[in-house]
């Protein structure tokens, strides 16, 4: 997988996605150490390229490049390359130049990770695209099931939020499928995505339906700019009809864990009970994220080999590495 | 006296009816005899080898940003990238800057043309000031200053009350006022098709109701008017019925599709190329289906390029920032001949819809090889391949889709007024 | 065994030793060696298993990057005498990895090496204390143990393969030409 970008679930085939959840697990086990450093990628450049700012993907990032003792450089950009009259292309030139192993990037508007991955020699891992993917978190959230359920096969899995603007929600959706799971998706009608069934899942607008009998509950955070009027009412009718809490839960299996990506809006998405609960698994995420990027970044850090890279057919110097996955 | 001689070909004319394999004579600019076998001494000889020999394309709707925007297109490259397209008249739109809502920009349109153009350039004029749908353009004065129709194409009229003024008031104008269907609140931000596809790009969608809205609205605001409505750029199968329906209730409406709606589904966006941003959106594959039948049928009259230069680096930018648009000029033959080629349209059929049918539709002259019409001819060669490069065409932009790609299909030759000037061996030749 | 028993004579504090097992060769001859141990001194000897894969020195050269093994350290090895145990050494790069990586983990107050066959095609100054077989082998042969599986079985690999389960009563030696370079 050298070389290899991660820009989508959608493009990774399951026995790839298994092969990076059980790297995971074992990169679990240096985050209990004294020294949490190994040198695998000691000398190795890794670019955090962050478009949109996010304090906690980029930290999660940050360690784990630094736990696998590689030089990590963050760049955050701010505006569009529209006000700042640079193209996409040239952005991507400028760094590529750079000769970095691995670039992280994270963008506003979907697309853009696929833009720059077909000029840069370096893997690109997508950190978050618009409402597209956000593979790493999604892949982080079955991790976390893996460890509470010992399987993904055979579990049944509610995502509920604003799952139209939602690159977590699809994600997840792509990656628990991919892995043998059941998923369902609720929310308001006007936060679900046209044609959203077509992905492979249920659609329910009843909270108490969508989590009948299921093993995971997974609550999107919910941008508060759409509930005062364009998407939603309001705040309080969001958290009385979608909104989880202990009552809400009983629906579910009776040891269902609730996940949420953060951070959590307590008492929209869930409610302050619950953020603490036994069930809630939040934490465990978090840690999981960072076990999770560092095993992305063992795994694909390094620049595809001039041979490899001019006897790919295709524009870019990567669309034969790309063409992966079942 | 200057006389041409095309021979070898096989004339299709469908103002006659005519498809047959004759030689054409052109003398002074106009079109004289069309016989078998003429042998005329002293005429230019052109061997067509077999190629189509028809009128000239007109393209109905297309954006040439002259004034102000001359580093995407001026009308001096979009004449070029025109008649090396087998165009030789081009109705361009009034989205400039400053906007055509005035005779003097459409005076100096017309005169920069005359000098810088080797196609014929007809301009479209603003319908409202400033595109800003409020306030009316003087038509009359427009009119008289060259604008063959009216339109705030790029932008819709969205306060009803002033669309029904407008058609009203085009109807003493006596000229069609074309509408880019598109209720600009439903659309949104919405940058690709809603449906399946925008919901995995995660991109915000343009549902099909922004446009049906919009030409329904019209098409009643048509009806209580006898305003003369062109839909510009038709892209949903709801658009089709809707203008079917209005047709049989006798309402004076006349249709247009792109060849990228003709050929290209929202699948074509999943890589993200900026290229295929347009507005509006391309649809599903059961849209394009319904929209190829409608051509063949004659919902939809013609077919128009709705060419929309745009500079690199306006485009190659993250999807929502990009401007919508693609080049067409050069393309249109080749893809739309996809439409010969599956038997959708026979070749007279084909050249209707691309000559014909639009100079008719807007009293213009041309789509026409009857003895006594301008000589404004293309030869075809519907088998030529070749590889489209966008950055070695005529225009100044680059932003297609297909660029990098084989395509089957050329203009050999293009005529305008009865002058060479544009062969596919010797490029545009200039006066 | 005798290497039990070798361990035991040279190492002074039995008490203080930690067998550290690098995956996936050495768990099942850790496993035999801890209950050997046990029943010469009557202490049970802790067993760690310490994957070495993220500090091998050919990662940069190689075109994919090795799977990872499990790695389980049940207590510290701050003062232990850390015996290493591997199956086969032959370069000594696994063993020069492994100390490597137990320095992160600590401070051994001393670090020995035991391993079952030495091959002999030494690239590091590692050195062997306590080996069961010095085999004379060309560089292009393979050496495989298996531990607890019969001499017949047909599922051959070209990696250790010891079973995550041996029968810790039984070893297997066999030596075989490896398929290309």
């Amino acid at each position: 997988m050298i070389g290899r970008d991660i820009l989508g679930i959608e493009d990774l085939s399951r026995s790839e996605i298994e092969l990076i959840l059980e790297t995971a697990e074992r990169m679990q086990e240096i985050g209990t150490r004294e020294v949490k450093k190994v040198p695998t990628l000691r000398g190795r450049t890794m670019i955090n390229l962050f478009f949109e700012p996010s304090t906690r993907t980029q930290t999660s990032f940050e360690i784990a490049g630094k736990r696998l003792a590689a030089d990590v450089v963050n760049f955050s950009v701010s505006g569009s390359s529209v006000s700042k009259r640079e193209t996409l292309l040239d952005t991507a030139k400028t760094l590529d130049a750079m000769d970095p192993d691995v670039v992280i990037v994270r963008h506003r508007v979907a697309g853009v990770p696929y833009r720059l991955a077909e000029v840069l020699h370096a893997p690109v891992i997508n950190a978050g695209d618009g409402a597209h993917e956000h593979p790493t978190q999604a892949m982080l959230d079955m991790l976390t099931v893996m460890e509470q359920k010992g399987r993904i096969e055979g579990l049944t899995v509610t995502i509920v939020g604003d799952i139209a603007h939602s690159r977590v929600a699809r994600s997840n959706i792509y990656g628990f499928r991919k892995l043998g799971a059941e998923v369902r998706v609720a929310g308001p009608p006007t936060m679900l995505p046209a044609d959203i069934e077509s992905l492979g899942v249920k659609a329910y607008t009843n909270l108490r339906e969508a989590i009948d009998g299921v093993d995971v509950v997974m609550a999107l955070r919910i941008q508060m700019e759409r509930l005062d009027g364009a998407c939603f009412p309001s705040v309080r009718e969001y958290s009385s009809t979608f909104g989880l809490d202990r009552a809400k839960l009983r629906f579910a299996k009776e040891d269902a864990i609730v996940m949420h990506p953060g951070p959590v809006n307590r008492g929209v998405e869930l409610a302050h009970e619950l953020a603490d609960h036994r069930s809630s698994v939040i934490l465990d995420q978090v840690r999981n994220g960072v076990a999770l990027r560092m095993a992305l970044l063992y795994l694909v850090s390094g620049r595809l080999k001039a041979e490899e890279a001019a006897s790919a057919e295709g524009a870019g110097p990567k669309a034969a590495a790309r063409r992966g996955g079942d | 006296m200057s006389r041409l001689l095309i021979r070898n070909g096989r004339i299709l004319d469908p103002s006659q009816d005519l498809d047959a394999e004759l030689d054409c004579l052109v003398e002074d600019g106009r079109v004289v005899r069309i016989e078998p076998k003429l042998v005329e001494d002293g005429a230019e000889i052109l061997d067509a080898e077999g190629a189509w020999v028809a009128p000239g394309l007109i393209d109905l709707h297309c954006h040439l940003r002259e004034p102000g925007q001359e580093y995407k297109e001026d009308l001096a490259s979009g004449g070029m990238a025109a008649v090396a397209g087998g165009f030789t008249q081009l109705a361009c739109m009034a989205n400039t800057d400053p906007v055509n809502d005035d005779p003097s920009v459409t005076k100096y349109i017309l005169d920069r043309a005359a000098k810088d153009s080797p196609t014929k350039i007809r301009p479209i004029a603003a319908a409202t000031r400033g595109l800003e749908g409020q306030v009316m353009t003087e038509m009359m004065a427009l009119r008289e200053a060259g604008a063959i129709a009216f339109s705030d194409d790029g932008a819709t009229i969205m306060d009803s009350s002033v669309m029904r003024r407008v058609f009203e008031y085009s109807t003493l104008a006596a000229a069609p006022v074309i509408v880019h269907a598109e209720d600009c609140h439903l659309r949104g931000g919405g940058v690709v098709n809603e449906g399946p596809v925008s919901t995995r790009l995660g991109l915000p969608g343009n549902p099909v109701a922004a446009e049906e809205l919009m030409v329904a609205r019209d098409i009643r605001l048509a009806k209580l008017t006898g305003a003369h409505l062109h839909i510009a750029h038709v892209s949903s199968a709801g658009s089709v019925e809707l203008i079917r329906r209005a047709r049989e209730e006798g309402v004076r409406v006349t249709a247009e599709v792109t060849p990228h709606h003709l050929t290209l589904t929202d699948e074509a966006t999943m890589t993200f190329d900026t290229n295929t941003r347009v507005a509006p959106p391309l649809r599903s594959a059961s849209d394009l289906r319904v929209l190829r039948n409608a051509l063949a049928e004659g919902v939809i009259d013609v077919m128009a390029t709705d060419h929309a230069p745009h500079a690199v680096y306006e485009k190659e930018v993250e999807f929502t920032a990009a401007p919508p648009g693609m080049l067409g000029l050069e393309t249109a033959l080749a893809v739309t001949l996809d439409l010969f080629r599956d038997g959708t349209l026979t070749p007279i059929e084909f050249v209707r819809r691309w000559s014909t049918n639009p100079a008719q539709l807007f009293r213009l002259e041309g789509g026409s090889l009857r003895p006594g019409s301008p000589a404004d001819i293309v030869l075809i060669n519907p088998d030529h391949e070749w590889t489209y490069d966008a950055g070695q065409g005529f225009s100044k932009s680059r932003n297609s889709p297909w660029t990098g790609q084989r395509m089957k299909g050329r203009a050999a030759a293009t005529i305008v007024d009865g002058r060479l000037v544009y062969h596919h061996d010797r490029g545009v030749l200039i006066r | 065994m005798r290497i039990a028993h070798e361990i035991v004579e040279r190492i002074e504090d039995p008490e203080r030793l930690y067998l550290v097992a690098i995956p996936n060769g050495g768990v099942a001859l850790g496993r035999i060696l801890i209950e050997n141990l046990e029943s010469l001194t009557g202490i049970r000897t802790p067993l760690g298993i310490l994957d070495t894969t993220l500090y091998r020195d050919d990662l940069s050269t190689r075109s994919s990057r090795p799977r990872l093994r499990r790695t389980e350290m049940p207590s510290s090895v701050d003062d232990r005498v850390v015996v290493l145990v591997e199956d086969v050494v032959n370069t000594g790069r696994t063993i020069r990895a492994a100390m490597d990586a137990l320095m992160d983990f600590g401070r051994p107050s001393q670090v020995r090496v035991v391993a079952l066959v030495d091959r002999g095609h030494r690239e590091l100054p590692i050195k062997i204390d306590f080996v069961g077989k010095n085999i004379p082998t060309q560089p292009n042969e393979k050496v495989i143990f298996r531990a607890g599986t019969d001499a017949s079985a047909s599922a051959q690999t070209d990696e250790t393969a010891a079973a995550e389960d041996p029968d810790p009563t039984v070893l297997e030696l066999i030596v075989r030409e490896s398929e290309g370079g």
